[in-house]
């Protein structure tokens, strides 16, 4: 129990909800750091995603890509993204780090949406395609909001990757919740050790239950189109 | 391959679910050793569950079943089951195992030798017309829906039980296929004599099939009678209308032409002078032209000829033959169809037996009680 | 990574060939003992929740949690405890493999079509029986793709537990971080990647050798019974 009373008694230091290696500090930049990815992968991953599942087209690769992206490490992808960040002069820090998130953000994005599309009762869209629907408004007003669920469910699993990783992202001078853990391994410090994995932990299931919650919100019921 | 039946007694076998809906209410029949018995009516109207309590996928709330005498409850449902053959719709052959594993399935759980087995095997895919050499290490995804539904029922038949049942064992075939399902199942059941329970929601397949029909309707027994009484005497509206408006022409399906009183014509040999008067007696000039063997060739009109012999291009062919095994319904198709009046009945050796006329049926349609 | 140095520096690829096998060998090993016990454990809830169903619901929400954490921190969440020891890299890798592989077991058993238990329930197999000669090896190819996932990913996962102390590739990537070198991390990186990819296409052909029947979908011609029978 004395361990975990120190960790309490790290939290409760108000030195170390100051500055720039403060909680909250830490906390935005890791948000940030998150957000631009993911947003950045979904801008490349959703359009393509969705045109592919329309269509119908390039389905081993859009299926398989997540798997693909799976096997990467993500320390791998921050590795490899280094020497790249360097030749662009962008050094280490943000820029490696972002590098590396995006490739990894962009398979669970892409094949999902193509999945979430391609799921899409055949009748449904069938009917759209009859009543004088164009084909980018079948994908918009019916195959899109019919394919929410698994959409965001993508964007689930990228975001919560995403966050993994950019704990990784301290490893090469990044900022974020890492910097807690990298830096507690290398001091020898557990309290900052555990108090940042505490941290990124309960962000990461933070993350996944808001993305669930959206989910279940987003799920239409047998009745569609209840509203044009 | 000799085997015996099993008798099954439904002795006021009820059951209630919780929450109170009541599948079955206080039913109670007999199945005489060796018997085909269907079970028909509405869906959802019990008649499944009332076959699935017989080897225990359900057991009853009050009453019992007794197989060869011995109450089903007082037996463990394991070693009941592999006793009895049991025949689903969809089959539900293992896809993981090839023809042999599957119908080795229960042989192998009883404890049978190897070398048995594997004759058992060879025995039954031969009895259900498959080729044992070439079917007995495809796997199920290799046959076509005919194929499984042999492979289902040579697997059910596997350890010799003297009892099989079956729900809707041919129902997801295609009646072309379904048809020589039931005649081979029916020549099947004639060689090894089991005693067999079937669900069908098809009256003409019970019809067909059963020696007993049992008419389930909400649960309850409306009627038990052998497929003539159930088409003769429905015993209430629902019998009467579940057993279809045309209710005579089934009854015709029953009958076979050889088993009809037909009517004798006059006949002459090929070649032969005819006998008597050389004229039939109610001035009708056809008669049937016979070759050696006794066999019709058609009809030909002694005016024509008079004095002399025929020969077999003078016949006129226009009535049908039919074999002597052939349904009273067929032949009245047959009739119908062609526009005539009069039909040639042979023999096995396709010799001349009668004739049954158009109006023979159908006074055999007026019998059947409105 | 300064400008002008070729990315892969093959002298010194040779001259530390044995150090980079003893890597891979490290590797493989931490992922061996990971996707193995992982499997036995999630095997083992599996069934019970196949047995009893209102598990369900904890057990995925446990194996889910596990799963949400970002390695770094399961692992950081370890070691105040267990320290920096193989124990601690065992833990939090076997903890990530199980939602993966519980998902799969059960779903697999489950996806067994029914009409297949029901005729083996009424032919008269025990419930055991049915579970251990139908219902699994019915299950094999989604249980096996759930064990690819799991490998793919504990396979990537190992390299982070060499922050932890405990070697393989990530040692490697490490140390290329580290000393701003770039061979050193683009071999870890590389044969990581490589690693992943042998050992999904061994588990391929590992599937595809248990389970003879899937290939039947292909169908013989039928030789045997004219068409509508």
């Amino acid at each position: 129990m004395t361990f975990l009373t120190s960790v309490a008694g790290w939290f409760a230091d108000a030195r170390h909800w100051q500055g720039t290696d403060g909680i909250p500090t830490r906390i935005a930049e890791h948000l940030e750091l998150t957000a631009l990815s993911v947003v950045v992968a979904a801008v490349i991953a959703l359009p393509i995603g969705l045109y592919l599942g329309h269509t119908g087209r390039a389905a081993f690769l859009a299926i398989n890509i997540a798997n693909l992206g799976r096997a990467l490490p993500s320390l791998a992808i921050l590795a490899f993204a280094l020497p790249v960040s360097f030749a662009l002069g962008l050094g280490l820090g943000f820029w490696p780090t972002f590098m590396a998130m995006v490739p990894l953000a962009v398979p669970p994005i892409l094949t999902n949406s193509f999945v979430a599309v391609r799921a899409v009762d055949r009748d449904t869209v069938e009917a759209a395609r009859g009543m004088g629907m164009r084909e980018l408004q079948v994908l918009r007003s019916v195959e899109t909001p019919l394919g929410a669920p698994i959409i965001l469910g993508g964007l689930r699993t990228a975001t919560v990757n995403v966050i993994a990783t950019a704990t990784l992202g301290a490893l090469v001078a990044g900022g974020g919740l890492g910097r807690y853990i990298v830096d507690g391994l290398a001091l020898q410090e557990y309290e900052r050790l555990f108090a940042g994995a505490v941290l990124v932990a309960l962000l990461a299931i933070g993350t996944e239950l808001g993305f669930g919650v959206l989910q279940r919100a987003s799920r239409h019921t047998a009745t569609v189109g209840r509203e044009p | 391959m000799p085997q015996r039946g099993a008798t099954v007694v439904f002795e006021n076998v009820s059951k209630r679910y919780e929450g109170g809906a009541v599948a079955l209410d206080d039913l109670s029949f007999e199945v005489p050793a060796g018997a085909i018995c269907a079970l028909v009516g509405p869906s959802g109207g019990g008649k499944t569950t009332a076959l699935k309590c017989v080897n225990r996928l359900v057991d009853p709330t009050s009453g019992r079943i007794l197989v060869d005498g011995r109450d089903v409850m007082s037996v463990e449902p394991v070693s009941l089951r592999r006793g009895i053959g049991y025949v689903i719709q969809q089959v539900g052959l293992f896809p993981h195992w090839t023809v042999e594993q599957n119908v080795a399935t229960v042989p192998a759980l009883v404890g049978w030798p190897e070398a048995r087995i594997r004759d058992r095997v060879r025995e039954l895919l031969d009895l259900v017309g498959l080729d044992p050499v070439r079917y007995r290490d495809r796997y199920p995804a290799q046959l076509s829906g005919g194929e499984r539904q042999r492979v289902g029922v040579a697997r059910a038949l596997a350890a010799e039980p003297p009892l099989m049942v079956m729900d809707e064992p041919f129902g997801a075939v295609d009646p072309i296929v379904r048809e020589r399902l039931q005649d081979e199942f029916l020549r099947i059941h004639d060689r090894l004599g089991m005693t067999v329970l079937f669900v069908t929601h098809d009256i003409d397949e019970a019809i067909k099939m059963g020696a007993w029909v049992a008419v389930i309707q909400g649960g309850h027994l409306v009627q038990y009678a052998s497929p003539a009484d159930l088409l003769d005497r429905p015993a209430n509206d629902f019998v009467a209308r579940f057993v279809g408006a045309d209710r005579g022409l089934k009854r015709l399906a029953l009958i076979a032409v050889g088993d009809m009183e037909l009517r004798k014509v006059p006949t002459v040999r090929e070649g032969e002078p005819l006998a008597g008067s050389g004229r039939p007696a109610d001035g009708d000039p056809y008669v049937l032209l016979l070759d050696a063997q006794g066999r019709p060739d058609g009809w030909v009109n002694v005016e024509r000829v008079p004095g002399g012999t025929f020969t077999k291009g003078m016949a006129d062919p226009s009535s049908p033959l039919f074999a002597r095994t052939t349904r009273a319904r067929d032949a009245l198709s047959g009739l119908l169809v062609r526009g005539v009046r009069t039909g040639v009945v042979v023999d096995d050796e396709d010799r001349y037996l009668g004739v049954v006329a158009l109006d023979d049926l159908i006074s055999l349609l007026g019998r059947a009680r409105a | 990574m300064t400008p002008g140095e070729p990315l892969i520096r093959w002298d010194w690829v040779a001259s530390h060939a044995t150090e980079i096998a003893t890597r891979v060998g490290e590797h493989v090993e931490l992922a061996a003992i990971a996707v193995f016990v992982g499997f036995v454990i999630a095997f083992l809830v599996s069934l019970l929740v196949l047995r009893f169903g209102r598990l369900e619901q904890a057990a995925t929400f446990l194996t889910g949690t596990l799963y949400t954490i970002p390695s770094l921190a399961l692992f950081a969440l370890l070691v105040p405890y267990t320290g920096l020891t193989i124990l601690t890299a065992e833990i939090g890798l076997v903890g990530y493999t199980l939602l993966i592989l519980m998902r799969n077991i059960v779903g697999g058993v489950r996806g067994v079509p029914a009409e297949v238990t029901e005729a083996a329930r009424g032919m008269g197999l025990t419930r055991a029986q049915i579970l251990w000669r139908v219902e699994l090896p019915l299950a094999l190819p989604v249980i096996v793709a759930g064990l690819r996932i799991a490998t793919i990913t504990t396979i990537g996962l190992v390299t982070v537990t060499a922050l932890i102390g405990q070697g393989g590739l990530g040692y490697l990537i490490l140390l290329g971080i580290q000393l701003f070198f770039s061979t050193p991390l683009i071999v870890g990186a590389a044969l990581s990647v490589a690693l992943a990819v042998a050992a999904d296409g061994a588990l391929v052909l590992a599937q595809r050798k248990l389970t003879p029947w899937t290939k039947g979908a292909r169908a013989l011609p039928h030789a045997g019974l004219p068409p509508g029978t």
